[in-house]
């Protein structure tokens, strides 16, 4: 059965057709990516949902503050809270974080400085959507490309991350001022995960890396883990 | 009855504040010396119709909650500046403007 991952598109995302030809290289016998417009009420039907990168709503106020209340938030968070696996990257980790799906915020940068650049980051915990199909320990290079990456919490919300195995993976050397080296975190399930990198951008033999497969190789084993599911 | 409201949004207290910290150290450069605690926020001037003061300050409070401030990194003020002087309210608008309210 193949699976069907819906990629939200908001007005200014920019990285919908990266994610969906990234997922078309599992073939079309495994996974399907359908670009799904931020203002559908329903979600049904998906086996997972990514929130891709860009600039929804135009960053404006803060980036991911107006997508926050776009009318596709309402599914995704029930879609999110009955299990299903949500992976938001870059602006979609600022839209999980500003919806309250996912701790913390995502502030500019140290340096002020616009991030267009590789980074190696090391897998923290495999007990996620995203990481599953990884290894702790293991060091991936992957593209980041943001202004406001650095990741921020109060020191509990912090504590509470590092001990419930939340830190899903960390900067090699932090690039951005991320508390705690922090490139991607999880919630409690592990079934939503935000990150700052880019997997989709690191598939093709093209670009610089292919780490970026691992993980979405573990996308699409939750997607697929989910579809054989009878609804 | 429209009243102006202004909110300001600022950092919470121990989040890093990129933006002060560069400008503070800019300062000096242009012969500005002594200045500390730098700090950059948001300001939002609003006009909100409502019953009363207190009922105008009730709905800016729960506007900065809910969309103007992150309260994950971010606190609001909100104070009421006075009654909004009506655009195209004829007299009541130019009288204000021509003594000089502003």
């Amino acid at each position: 059965m193949t699976a069907k991952i819906g990629v939200v598109v908001f007005p200014g995302s920019n990285c919908e057709h990266d994610v969906v030809k990234a997922l078309g290289l599992f073939g079309s016998a495994r996974v399907e990516g359908e670009l799904v417009w931020h203002g559908e009420r329903s979600l049904a039907g998906y086996d997972a949902v990514v929130l891709p990168g860009g600039f929804a709503h135009g960053d404006y106020l803060r980036p991911g503050a107006l997508a926050r209340f776009s009318p596709v938030m309402e599914a995704l968070a029930k879609f999110a809270a009955d299990g299903g696996p949500v992976v938001g990257v870059c602006n979609g980790f600022q839209v999980l974080t500003e919806a309250g799906l996912l701790p913390g915020a995502l502030q500019k940068n140290r340096g002020l400085r616009f991030l267009c650049t590789t980074v190696g980051v090391e897998v923290c915990t495999t007990r996620t959507v995203l990481t599953s199909e990884s290894v702790v320990g293991a060091k991936l290079s992957l593209p980041i490309n943001h202004f406001e990456g650095n990741f921020t919490c109060d020191p509990a919300t912090l504590e509470r991350l590092q001990a419930e195995d939340r830190v899903v993976l960390r900067y090699t050397a932090n690039p951005n001022g991320s508390l705690d080296d922090i490139a991607g975190v999880c919630n409690e399930e592990g079934n939503v995960v935000g990150l700052m990198p880019h997997p989709e951008r690191a598939c093709d033999a093209m670009t610089a890396s292919t780490d970026g497969m691992g993980l979405l190789e573990s996308l699409v084993v939750a997607a697929t883990r989910r579809a054989a599911v009878p609804v | 009855m429209k009243y102006e409201v202004l909110v300001e949004v600022r950092l919470r207290p121990g989040i890093a504040d990129p933006q002060g910290a560069t400008i503070e150290r800019a300062l000096p450069a242009l012969g500005f010396d002594g200045v500390d605690d730098v700090s950059v926020g948001k300001a939002f001037r609003l006009s909100i119709e409502a019953s009363d003061e207190t009922a105008a300050q009730r709905r800016a409070v729960e506007m900065a909650d809910r969309l103007l401030a992150n309260p994950v990194i971010e606190d609001s003020t909100v104070t009421v500046i006075g009654v909004a002087a009506a655009a195209g309210n004829g007299a009541a608008g130019n009288a204000a403007a021509g003594n000089g309210a502003r």
